[in-house]
């Protein structure tokens, strides 16, 4: 243990300990704008700095260790003094225009100058000149980056990417695209991991609100939106909502205020894909002399984007299932227009979805099939639902809670923990078991797969064969289960990958906490979902049962292989957009 | 009184940039440096003159336009116009000079010029955050080991290093110690004494083990060449488990650590204490062994999986002057070979020359002064400035009595009656224009000078023996083996080359870095990826002010007392010095981009 004191108190901590933990551990908060725990430490933002006695200059508290009899001041004039002068350089060179910032209200450096009591600076202010392309699902604002260089740390740190780095030196310095290339002609897997750890509005979603506002003021569009089981455990976080109010019915009940035609929940085809990826498993484990394994799950566009990039070799093993999102969109401009007698050209599908990736997904030309533009014609992440609805200045807590619209509107536990990492996982064991065994296993059978750790693996039998299984998420993680793959020191069945660690709960579409990765708790909040439905099985879903018998007739059908599957092989990785 | 203090302000920041330009790490935006050189010279501008007091004036602001992104190509046509009319219409240097440097900058990086206008970015990019350890070309970890030393953790430091580089000690006595050049403590006084500071580490570490052997792979490696880069490829593949053998031509392994470096510099009970740390972790070793003539390439080939060809850079270069085939006409790789085996010669009563202005010559010259020579006389074609040898090792030679004779060139050896040297004349030079960045020497209008000689040392460069391998295929270009960067050769599947038959005749801590990357690439060619690392937990980084603080040379013993022997001339630092010095240690790798991007790497 270290002994020390920090504005006058005595703390005892472990060696190694940070000035700025040990000042935690003493119940004193050191203001810090940069630093992101375990990811970045670097001590950019010189926002943290703290006085120390006997020593001339300031320390760092975020990445500078505890000292035995070390006298810390953190709020001695000196040091606050220079921390707001720092933050008013920082503000110098900050597009500080926060009406106009979709991250107002959310914004650690807004916070902070608010916080140190900055009004006003002498410091003339200095802004670059722009140059993104728009268009891309993901948008960088160079007059609101800090360079904390959190993006460039997460991306190169827990997904591998390398996507983004630092460019020019000097004064100039800020953040870029590695390598001096564009951003839409690289391997960005579009996770989206990056906006969800900016701490101001540099990052961000494209915004496509007004494409849905648009369509529903057009009378002539029957306006369909569909909301991913992920989204239904964060919707509530940026509009305030406790979470018992923050219910899915609340959520359905708020989309039909705000004026969609009818609402409906992925979560039905969460069921659909297990229907078609198990089927798809089983035929493969049935023929697995003459099949490569392991089979891989392609709900996740932001692992698509991955594997085409960087383990292209693997695509062929991809289950051909479209992901849930895709699959809706296809069934609403086919199956349900047909159903409803309405002029498929005429719906406008709006997907709502906890990530960054969808946006591209949607664009990908392949992967519309019914003939009528886009099967998804627009995806908002789970942020722009919240921004939406507050434009629309509904009084939320107050709305009477509505049930989704049929015939899409079931869907059951299992196709529900899909947005937790593992999830699809379980519910395909779930059905796949049942396909073989012809009877239930127990809900919970598979719940070994739960949890956050970044690489899992379970071995279970069905029908007397080991199916050995593996799940990862986060893109590190991916790649380093890919090339244990690929040097054939792991042998699996069927692998599960998402591209957000803690899967789509943690997703990059989802809100901003700053400091906070919630994807755990969000998790447990789809896991009490799914312990709690009636429903926990995706082939007892009448409404997917229905489906199969009106329109799809089986699993792997013909009209199911032109509809619900795709060839990933063909997918073009530039955004249509 | 006032005026004076602040001049002497101002020269102690010249000072200060001085050093801060010596420290300036690679990568960053040329035009950004170009732009604030070019500021400092406009400040220089006594402003007679329109051209410098207005021209670079403009120069300046049309270089923050392409800095801003604010430029377009019209705007580089005018600074090319502005600055050759500066350059050609200034009255003197401080004008003319401040426009070349632009000029330069528009010619030498262009295309970075090019890139801010169209894109705005540079091309280039930081990639040194932690100037030590990426000038070290094996990539040691300097400020691990410099903070595990303040923290008198020697065995630990040895581990480190040895994470990257087997031979500490040796490195410790003689390496060129290319990790000081930018040393960023230079920016607040002096770089930090690395080499000095790892001399005292492994002198007090006491036996540090090897790490454990990983288990054995079954794969066999044969390695050429017993030198530095050879003996380090040999004790990682060992380590990662492959059985590796070393073949060596000469009587005793070391290669040039033995048969080019003296004793006075690396004593020999030194250099084999590590290199029995390098076979105790059970490298095979066969001496006197020669490819070609007791066993043939091919068929080591057959009886191993991979073959690594180490074989150094040994043989002499030739002068071709007159007279060169006399008696008592030697080449330094002969003398020092010799010394090797400890075979010492006797230079008693005799006038010992030595051409060259390397290392290898103020070796050989203080050898000689060793070898109780009545003189001994440097010949050099260019100036003492000019030398390629380490300052400190000409001052010692100078210290010990050795004459240096520079700007003279050979231009004949005088035999007498029986073929024997007789003197050597020499042409004198004077130095002339610059070529390359060096200046160059041409014949001064002035009378050859005889210098009676006894014994002549040729030190001008050394070659490889590459017949017996070009015979199996292995290509040679200018004079070296051309391997590729992953050390294979080109079409030769499983042979892989390294050390100063590659690079020519370079450095220690080069050679060791081959064999490092061999190890590696052989590994993996092997089906294999090993990793090297350490257990050693490097200190957290203190915080403590870095004030001012001269850095402690090295010193050697007395010249009068040294050229007495062949012992080590060099004395090492006593605890107090290492301490001081160790503490001096800035840990970019924790303050600064380091703890960024400088990615300590604990495994290779």
């Amino acid at each position: 243990m270290v002994s020390l004191t920090i504005n006058g108190k005595k703390i005892s901590v472990l060696e190694g300990t940070t000035i700025m933990d040990a000042a935690k551990e003493g119940h004193i908060r050191i203001p810090h704008l940069c630093y992101l725990k375990d990811i970045n430490d670097i001590g950019a933002c010189r926002v943290c700095v703290v006085e120390v006695e006997g020593l001339e200059r300031l320390v760092t508290a975020c990445n500078n260790v505890v000292e035995e009899g070390m006298i810390v001041h953190t709020d001695s004039p000196r040091a606050r003094k220079a921390r707001r002068l720092n933050v008013k350089l920082l503000l110098s060179q900050h597009d500080s225009n926060c009406t106009l910032c979709n991250r107002s209200g959310n914004c650690s450096l807004q916070t902070l100058a608010n916080d140190l009591g900055i009004m006003e600076t002498a410091y003339e202010k200095e802004l670059t000149l722009e140059r993104w392309n728009k268009k891309y699902p993901l948008i960088r604002d160079a007059n609101k980056c800090i360079k904390c260089m959190r993006c460039i740390q997460i991306c190169d740190k827990i997904q591998t990417m390398n996507v983004w780095d630092v460019s020019n030196t000097g004064g100039r310095t800020t953040v870029d695209v590695s390598g001096n290339r564009n951003i839409d002609e690289i391997n960005c897997a579009l996770c989206g991991q990056c906006i969800t750890h900016c701490p101001v509005g540099a990052l961000s979603e494209r915004d496509d609100v007004k494409l849905v506002l648009d369509a529903l003021a057009d009378e002539k569009k029957v306006v369909i939106v569909q909301v991913a089981p992920a989204v239904r455990t964060a919707w509530g976080e940026s509009l305030g909502l406790s979470s018992e109010k923050a219910t899915v019915k609340r959520m359905a009940a708020t989309l039909k205020s705000i004026g969609f035609d009818y609402v409906f929940d992925t979560t039905f085809t969460a069921d659909l894909t297990i229907m078609e990826e198990g089927s798809e498993f089983l035929a493969k484990l049935k023929n697995a002399e003459n099949e490569k394994f392991p089979m891989f799950t392609s709900c996740c566009p932001g692992w698509v984007r991955f594997i085409k990039y960087e383990y292209p070799e693997f695509v062929g093993q991809l289950s051909s299932a479209k992901s849930p999102q895709q699959m809706f969109g296809a069934v609403t401009k086919t199956y349900l227009a047909e159903k409803l007698g309405i002029d498929p050209a005429n719906i406008f599908n709006v997907s709502i979805m906890p990530c960054t990736a969808k946006k591209y997904e949607c664009s990908v030309s392949e992967l519309s099939d019914a003939g009528f533009g886009q099967d998804v014609d627009v995806v908002l992440t789970t942020r722009e639902l919240a921004r939406m609805i507050k434009a629309e200045h509904i009084i939320v807590e107050d709305i009477p809670e509505e049930d989704f619209d049929s015939p899409l509107g079931v869907g059951s536990g299992a196709g529900v923990i899909f947005g937790a990492t593992g999830g699809v996982m379980e519910a395909a064991l779930r059905s796949v078991y049942y396909l073989v065994e012809g009877e239930n296993p127990d809900p919970d059978l598979f719940k070994g797969v739960r949890g956050l750790d970044g690489w899992k693996e379970a071995t279970v039998t069905v029908g007397g064969t080991e199916v050995r299984a593996a799940i990862a998420s986060g893109l590190g993680n991916a790649r380093k289960l890919m090339e244990a793959v690929k040097r054939g020191e792991v042998d699996y069945h069927f692998v599960e990958i998402m591209a957000c660690p803690g899967g789509c709960s943690g997703g990059g579409g989802q809100p901003i906490h700053d400091g906070q990765e919630l994807a755990g708790e969000r998790s447990e909040y789809l896991y009490g979902l799914d312990k709690h439905d009636d429903l926990r099985f995706s082939h007892e879903n009448p409404e997917v049962i229905q489906c199969y018998k009106e329109y799809f007739g089986e699993p792997l059908s013909e009209r199911s292989h032109h509809l619900l599957h795709t060839d990933q092989e063909l997918w073009n990785l530039r955004s249509e957009n | 009184m006032m005026e004076s203090q602040a001049e002497q302000t101002v020269e102690n920041i010249y000072k200060d940039i001085e050093r801060r330009i010596v420290a300036s790490p690679p990568g960053l935006c040329p035009i950004d440096l170009l732009a604030s050189f070019l500021k400092m010279s406009h400040a220089q501008s006594c402003g007679k003159c329109v051209p410098c007091r207005i021209g670079l004036g403009k120069l300046e602001k049309m270089l923050d336009l392409v800095l801003d992104g604010n430029a377009d190509e019209s705007t580089l046509d005018l600074i090319e116009e502005t600055a050759k009319a500066v350059y050609d219409t200034a009255d003197c240097a401080i004008g003319w000079e401040s426009a070349s440097m632009v000029l330069k900058g528009l010619e030498g990086f262009r295309e970075d010029f090019i890139s801010h206008i169209n894109t705005g970015r540079c091309t280039f990019e930081l990639n040194q955050p932690v100037p030590c350890r990426s000038l070290c070309p094996a990539g040691v970890d300097v400020p691990g080991y410099v903070a595990l030393i303040n923290e008198e953790r020697y065995a630990d430091a040895i581990k480190l290093i040895r994470k990257d580089n087997p031979f500490p000690l040796v490195c410790g006595l003689i390496c060129e110690h290319p990790c000081e050049r930018r040393c960023r403590r230079t920016m607040v006084d002096y770089p930090i004494n690395i080499r000095g500071l790892k001399r005292f580490a492994a002198e007090n570490a006491g036996d540090v083990h090897p790490p454990e052997r990983g288990p054995l792979t079954g794969k066999k490696v044969a390695i050429v060449g017993g030198g530095p880069s050879g003996l380090s490829a040999a004790y990682y593949l060992s380590l990662m488990g492959h059985e590796v053998e070393v073949f060596e031509s000469r009587k005793q392994l070391g290669g040039m650590l033995r048969y080019g470096i003296p004793n006075y510099r690396l004593p020999r009970e030194m250099l084999q204490s590590e290199i029995d740390v390098i076979l105790s972790t059970g490298v095979k070793a066969h001496t006197e062994v020669e490819i070609g003539k007791d066993i043939d390439l091919v068929d080591l080939k057959k009886q191993f999986d991979a073959v690594y060809i180490a074989i150094g850079a040994q043989t002499d270069k030739k002068l071709d002057i007159e007279g060169i085939d006399a008696k008592g006409v030697y080449s330094a790789v002969e003398i020092l070979r010799k010394i090797g085996d400890d075979e010492y010669p006797d230079f008693t009563g005799k006038n010992v020359s030595v051409i060259g202005g390397g290392n290898v010559a103020m070796d050989v010259a203080r050898t000689a002064i060793r070898a109780n020579a009545d003189k001994v006389s440097v010949l050099y074609r260019r100036r003492q400035d000019d030398m390629t040898a380490l300052e400190e090792e000409i001052e010692a030679a100078v210290a010990e009595g050795c004459e240096i004779y520079d700007l003279f060139a050979p231009a004949e050896i005088v035999k007498d009656e029986d073929g024997s040297i007789k003197s050597v004349m020499i042409q004198p030079q004077i130095i002339s224009e610059i070529r390359g960045g060096r200046p160059t020497p041409r014949k001064a209008d002035k009378d050859v000078v005889e210098i009676p000689t006894d014994v002549l040392i040729i030190a001008v460069g050394q070659g490889i023996e590459s017949k017996e391998f070009e015979k199996y295929g292995v290509s040679v270009q200018r004079g070296v083996i051309a391997s590729m960067n992953t050390a294979e050769l080109e079409g030769l599947s499983g042979f892989f080359a390294g050390g100063d038959c590659v690079s020519g005749p370079a450095t220690v801590i080069r050679a060791i870095a081959a064999g490092k990357v061999a190890a590696a690439n052989i590994d993996s060619y092997l089906g294999y990826n090993h990793l090297i690392d350490t257990d050693v937990v490097i200190p957290d980084a203190k915080l403590a002010d870095r004030t001012p603080c001269g850095r402690v040379n090295m010193k050697e013993k007395p010249a009068l007392e040294r050229i007495c022997n062949y012992d080590i001339a060099e004395i090492g630092m006593s605890k107090e010095e290492a301490m001081q010095e160790s503490s001096r240690c800035l840990r970019c790798d924790h303050f600064g981009y380091g703890i960024f991007k400088g990615g300590r790497s604990e495994k290779w």
